[in-house]
């Protein structure tokens, strides 16, 4: 039905595409590790050695952990399987609160203990109305 | 089927329609507007700041479907050698890469006041800075090359290397950890954005989409003048 040139064309466009999808892929793949914007908690324990070039721990923070003793911020950075403490001191963003995410920028001083330069809250994606949040909490 | 894609009569739609496709994009938009900055609630926990999401989330939409939709005029045209194709996605890309740098703008300025930052260097955020290029590239290609069989390889072979970098956008937030929050709006599960947030989005998405749909015609009808202009009787 099609001439011969259109079907080798098809072809042509078709290997380009499976070539590049695989060369991604496998770029990507082998990049994970810069790729990811933070590292977890429990990824933090599993590192073989101490870190002291500047990282990114993410996770939630835990409640009723914040306190602030003179002007120095601290809370602990959870994933539900690990902890770490954080000590910051500077501006924080709107959204940092108790049980909600955040991502720490900053350095490792031992596998507890994190001196964090910056503070990023990153928030989920749910989106309501206060009155519903308050009718979800009622339940 | 091809004799309706005769010049002339696709002129006569090109040329009439804009005005039509204008009046419906400034009702959808004055709706839109009212929906989203006036009648519809602030966030549980952003407050006012969460109304910049009906910018920014359509524009990210549009900017993507448009790349799609061109890499796939790009990649038919070029097989079935299809001229017409390649001016339809020629007069689409514009308004693509307007929307992108809006995506990009308005998300950096969401950023601030919640994450607390203008940028972060995540899979997300790069991968829609990467898209820009892309569309950069693509915009910039038909203005270097001359020759027309040239310039639709060349703007093909963009396309194709751009088209990987979408489903990298959509799925970054679910494959790596990043300070972007995931897909609040899914096909497949319940969408976890609140239905009186959802309303106003959609019809802020319908009015970028004809806002796209203004521009393209435009640029579109330029392009047949050009034609016209050249004497050529075919696309």
């Amino acid at each position: 039905m099609y001439g011969r040139k259109v079907k080798l064309r098809f072809f042509f466009i078709f290997l380009i595409a499976v070539t590049l999808s695989l060369t991604i892929f496998l770029i990507l793949k082998s990049l994970e590790e810069n790729v990811v914007y933070f590292k977890s908690p429990s990824e933090i324990k599993t590192l073989s050695e101490m870190q002291q070039k500047k990282i990114r721990i993410g996770g939630m923070v835990k409640t009723d952990s914040i306190s602030i003793v003179n002007k120095e911020l601290s809370f602990v950075i959870t994933d539900f399987k690990s902890e770490i403490n954080v000590v910051y001191s500077g501006l924080i963003p709107n959204l940092f609160e108790e049980g909600k995410g955040v991502v720490a920028e900053g350095f490792l001083k031992d596998e507890n203990f994190f001196s964090a330069t910056k503070i990023l809250a990153k928030h989920d994606e749910n989106y309501m109305p206060p009155e519903v949040k308050a009718a979800l909490e009622e339940k | 089927m091809f004799q309706l894609l005769e010049p002339n009569r696709i002129f006569s739609i090109t040329s009439k329609a804009p005005k039509y496709v204008l009046l419906l994009f400034i009702l959808v938009v004055s709706i839109g507007l009212t929906e989203a900055l006036i009648l519809s609630p602030e966030d549980y926990k952003q407050s006012h700041s969460v109304r910049i999401m009906y910018v920014h989330v359509p524009a990210a939409w549009i900017s993507l479907g448009i790349f799609s939709t061109i890499t796939i005029l790009s990649i038919v045209g070029y097989i079935f050698k299809i001229k017409n194709f390649f001016l339809i996605s020629k007069s689409l890309a514009p308004s693509g890469f307007v929307f992108n740098v809006i995506a990009l703008v308005t998300g950096s300025i969401w950023g601030k006041p919640t994450w607390g930052t203008w940028w972060a260097w995540d899979a997300r955020i790069t991968s829609m800075l990467l898209l820009a290029l892309f569309y950069l590239m693509y915009l910039i290609a038909w203005r270097i090359y001359e020759d027309k069989e040239q310039v639709f390889k060349v703007t093909s072979i963009i396309t194709i290397l751009g088209i990987i970098n979408v489903p990298i956008i959509k799925y970054s937030v679910d494959w790596w950890n990043t300070l972007h929050q995931p897909a609040s709006i899914n096909i497949l599960s319940k969408s976890t954005i609140h239905s009186s947030m959802l309303v106003p989005l959609i019809i802020m998405t319908a009015a970028f989409a004809l806002f796209s749909l203004l521009i393209f015609l435009m640029k579109y009808n330029t392009e047949l003048i050009k034609i016209k202009n050249k004497g050529l009787d075919r696309l």
